[in-house]
């Protein structure tokens, strides 16, 4: 019915291609705010050196802005082409935010992005400071509003599922919205860019101390970004734990994987510090364990209580067996819309009817009459998402996020005290905390997406059934053309990154004329 | 039920105008680029026309992503049946696309005549190619396009590729791209000194009357393809899926809504005035006004291709009684009155801060400009 292979090649064109845009997503989102901060400092005193800042860090922005952008058009486009039973089955719930998203951010910022840059002397210094807040402000209400809609995937919230429709239609645009997991998560991942772009900052301005270039502007950009980076990362912190406390009661089985929780437990619950699980066995190889510590991470209280993977699968094999008339009903319904009898019957399984689906990749020519015990069993299992990465992209991210908030604390505090110009071996561990947000940044997506496996919307719509009904040979053709554009713009993007860190901010960009080229040479031209 | 029915209009008319609001806007950016090798015969020569609309193609291009989500949340079976159906024409649009903002960014950031060269290939596809699958796209749609649905509405589409290229696609792909090239080269009569302004000029005169050429022989083309007729299905304004439907198909019947309402003629009449007086306009210098006549002439064409369909918006070819219609295809009561209320807040705003910035980098810019700017592309 499906092709696994398809499947699985969609996924990891979804995962690469996202990924990928999510290097450039959070240094965009706080690159933008930080440039606002430090034009203001210029507007409000006058300092000209501030100008220059802005400029400068401008002009690295940009170069990371047009992947971003480039890279965002793919994310817009996959929906459609590689998940085309998803967007039927959610365009009416999670295609509004993505339009909103394009009505209320995105051309608010591109539209002033051009002002920003090619407007300097044609406005006054209030207006186009305006200009860059309107940047800034784009960019983080388009992070509002694709989290509200990836939350919604997460914990379909404000939605029901119309049987004659076949599919998710809104009901609560203010449920929607106010989703508990979008609130949380948009505060934490756009502090997360905040401190991406404060510790590239940081460590692009150490860079120059080290070699003793453009001291005045490095000296001035470490501070104000290693001040905002500070405030930014004890609120990614706090959110963090926020998202937690509500993932734990929306998406039970991703909070059992990021923790390795197999087997039921009594309060207070032990957490897992490091553990190395076995999917196919169904527990870890070798725990180390803090006493009490997950009762208290996770609901807050010693008596609190997470339930683990086993007892969640009996939850999920009787909502399967629920399920399963849902699905047949649907069909009857599908078939003949005014069908009272069907109807009811759906009506009274309708809220399993995602985990009808799941089993239905099991169920011989589509046929759910013929599905055993022995399916249920494994649809079951298959709710249980890769606990592996899920468990250790968390505790990387973490463990990033940790450092980074000491680094970023004493980096305020050595700024402030005059120390960051004396201490090499400091200005070269700024050099070198500059990978380490991108990789807090993936691993949390990883945490987020893996997590939620085997679904596309939690419990509602499983990834095997949202993929497009293409041939593998399309699948490949795809995925090798982003693999090949993808690794060149990479190869670019860093290339010219590091050449214009290097010209500094001295140095004009783009106004190079060409004295070479002229009519004849061109090949265009000539075409 | 009524007021479901209104809406599902509305927003058919909406879509309209982001078509519209595509072909008028990214066409134009699309049209530099494919004007690029013509009108700059050096490197400072192309850069002018890259820093025309430098300011603004970003906010430009919006037009587009905003017409992939608005159709994603208003006619999502739309949205999934095209983008799978027209699986790897998409990838070369998009693949297209995600070339030019690295091509305005990256192009002149070094002094390589080999790097510009690329760059420069890069943004001449990433205008043409595109709006080639624009027009294409909306000249497989007129014909019918081979697909189906299973019992939970899952597409497949059977046809192949290349099928897609098919002479009338081709036709209206052509189409689109000279009338792209009429935007754009308005774009720079208006926003670029001599002689890139006056070669865009003729360049834009010329893309006028290609596509009124076409035009003209597509209307000639259509009333030789069969088109779709409605015979029986739920009535308009029931939620409803394409399932429950029959459809015959009828030869010359994509004439058959002008033939009952005659005064749909205006639309491909808006079509001739707006590109003929806009070629006027060009004579006596006047390129503003002539790109406000070539918008014009893009609401004739698509308002012309709409009128054309209604009520369908992507028949099916190979099983007509799935076609996709105004009615089917359609996002549910609350989701569109939301939508609604977000456009009719949020589209003026941004009509008028996109004019605010279309005003505040008014005027020409020449060779001199950019070789002497700071922030020049």
């Amino acid at each position: 019915m499906v092709n696994d292979l398809v499947v699985d090649l969609s996924r990891a064109q979804f995962a690469a291609t996202a990924l990928y845009h999510f290097l450039f997503v959070p240094l965009t989102l706080g690159l933008t705010v930080l440039l606002a901060v430090m034009e203001t400092i210029y507007v409000t005193t006058g300092r000209e050196i501030y100008k220059r800042m802005a400029q400068f860090w401008t002009r690295l922005l940009l170069i990371n802005f047009a992947l971003g952008v480039a890279t965002g058009l793919t994310m817009e486009f996959q929906f459609g082409t590689n998940w085309s039973f998803y967007s039927s089955f959610v365009g009416d719930t999670f295609g509004a935010p993505l339009a909103i998203e394009g009505l209320m951010a995105f051309f608010l910022e591109s539209t002033f992005i051009g002002l920003m840059v090619f407007g300097w002397d044609r406005m006054s210094k209030a207006q186009h400071l305006i200009v860059t807040y309107a940047v800034a402000l784009g960019s983080n209400f388009s992070a509002l509003w694709i989290l509200v809609a990836n939350s919604f995937m997460q914990h379909p919230q404000g939605a029901e599922f119309n049987p004659i429709t076949m599919r998710m239609e809104l009901h609560d645009f203010g449920a929607l919205f106010f989703n508990p997991d979008a609130q949380s998560k948009f505060v934490h991942t756009v502090l997360a860019g905040y401190v991406t772009a404060a510790i590239f900052v940081c460590g692009v301005s150490a860079w120059y101390m080290l070699k003793g270039r453009h001291l005045d502007l490095a000296r001035r950009s470490f501070r104000v970004a290693a001040v905002f980076g500070m405030l930014g990362g004890a609120g990614v912190i706090t959110l963090g734990d926020a998202l937690g406390y509500v993932g734990a009661k929306v998406q039970p089985t991703k909070l059992a994987a990021m923790e390795a929780l197999w087997t039921a437990e009594k309060a207070p619950m032990a957490f897992n510090a490091i553990a190395f699980p076995n999917q196919a066995e169904q527990k870890n190889y070798f725990t180390v364990q803090i006493p009490a510590m997950l009762s208290i991470l996770v609901t807050h209280s010693l008596d609190g209580v997470v339930p683990a993977i086993d007892q969640l699968q009996v939850q999920a094999q009787e909502r399967i067996r629920n399920g399963i008339p849902a699905v047949q009903a649907m069909e009857k319904l599908s078939a003949n819309p005014r069908d009272e009898a069907a109807l009811a019957q759906f009506k009274a399984h309708g809220k399993d009817v995602g985990y009808g689906f799941l089993v239905l990749r099991y169920a011989p020519q589509g046929d759910l009459t013929k599905i055993t015990d022995a399916d249920i069993a494994r649809a079951a299992r298959d709710t249980i998402p890769d606990v592996s990465i899920v468990f250790w992209s968390f505790r990387f991210m973490v463990a990033f996020g940790l450092l980074m908030l000491a680094y970023l604390v004493l980096a305020t505090l050595m700024t402030l005290s005059n120390q960051v110009e004396r201490q090499r071996w400091f200005q070269w561990s700024a050099v070198l905390m500059i990978s380490v947000p991108f990789l807090a940044c993936e691993f949390g997506w990883l945490v987020a997406e893996v997590g939620r496996q085997p679904w596309t919307v939690n419990e509602m719509l499983p990834t095997w059934l949202s993929a497009s009904t293409h041939s593998v040979a399309y699948m490949v053709f795809s995925l090798s053309g982003f693999i090949l554009l993808y690794t060149a713009f990479a190869i670019v993007e860093v290339y010219l990154m590091l050449l214009f860190i290097r010209k500094g901010p001295e140095e004009h960009g783009a106004a190079v004329p060409v004295p070479a080229v002229g009519p004849a040479g061109h090949a265009l031209a000539a075409r | 039920m009524e007021t479901y029915m209104i809406l599902l209009i509305v927003w058919w008319g909406l879509l309209g105008v982001l078509l519209t609001g595509i072909g008028a806007m990214v066409g134009m950016d699309m049209g530099v680029g494919t004007l690029l090798p013509y009108v700059g015969r050096t490197d400072s020569e192309r850069r002018v026309a890259l820093n025309v609309i430098g300011p603004h193609w970003d906010g430009n291009q919006v037009w587009f992503i905003l017409g992939g989500g608005a159709i994603f949340a208003a006619w999502p079976l739309v949205y999934a049946t095209a983008f799978s159906g027209f699986y790897i024409v998409m990838l070369l649009l998009l693949w297209s696309m995600i070339l030019r903002p690295l091509g305005f960014e990256y192009r002149s950031k070094l002094p390589s005549a080999g790097w510009r060269r690329v760059w420069d290939t890069a943004l001449f596809l990433s205008g043409l190619l595109p709006m080639v699958v624009f027009g294409a796209a909306i000249g497989n749609v007129l014909q019918g396009v081979p697909f189906h649905f299973d019992w939970r509405l899952t597409s497949f589409y059977t046809g192949s590729f290349l099928w897609l290229f098919n002479p009338f696609a081709v036709l209206c792909g052509l189409m689109s791209v000279a009338l792209a090239v009429y935007m754009g080269g308005t774009c720079l009569a208006s926003g670029a000194d001599d002689p890139i302004g006056s070669r865009a000029r003729r360049a834009a005169i010329a893309g006028g009357l290609a596509a009124l050429a076409i035009f003209t022989i597509a209307g000639f083309w259509v009333s030789t393809i069969e088109g779709f007729k409605l015979v029986a299905g739920p009535l308009p304004g029931v939620p409803q899926t394409p399932l429950h439907q029959q459809v015959t198909r009828v030869p010359g019947g994509l004439l058959a809504n002008y033939a009952a309402h005659p005064a749909l003629w205006l639309l491909p009449a808006l079509v001739y005035a707006g590109l003929l007086l806009g070629a006027l306009a060009h004579a006596i210098r006047q390129p503003i006004l002539a790109w406000w006549l070539g918008a014009l002439a893009w609401i004739g064409v698509i308002g012309t291709v709409g009128a054309a369909m209604f009520p369908f918006i992507m028949p099916s070819s190979s099983n007509p009684g799935h076609s996709l219609t105004l009615w089917n295809s359609g996002s549910s009561r609350v989701t569109l009155t939301w939508m609604v209320g977000f456009v009719l807040i949020f589209m003026p705003i941004i009509v008028w801060y996109t004019s605010w910035a279309f005003w505040v980098m008014r005027g020409k810019i020449g060779v001199k400009h950019v070789e002497t700017s700071d922030h020049a592309y």
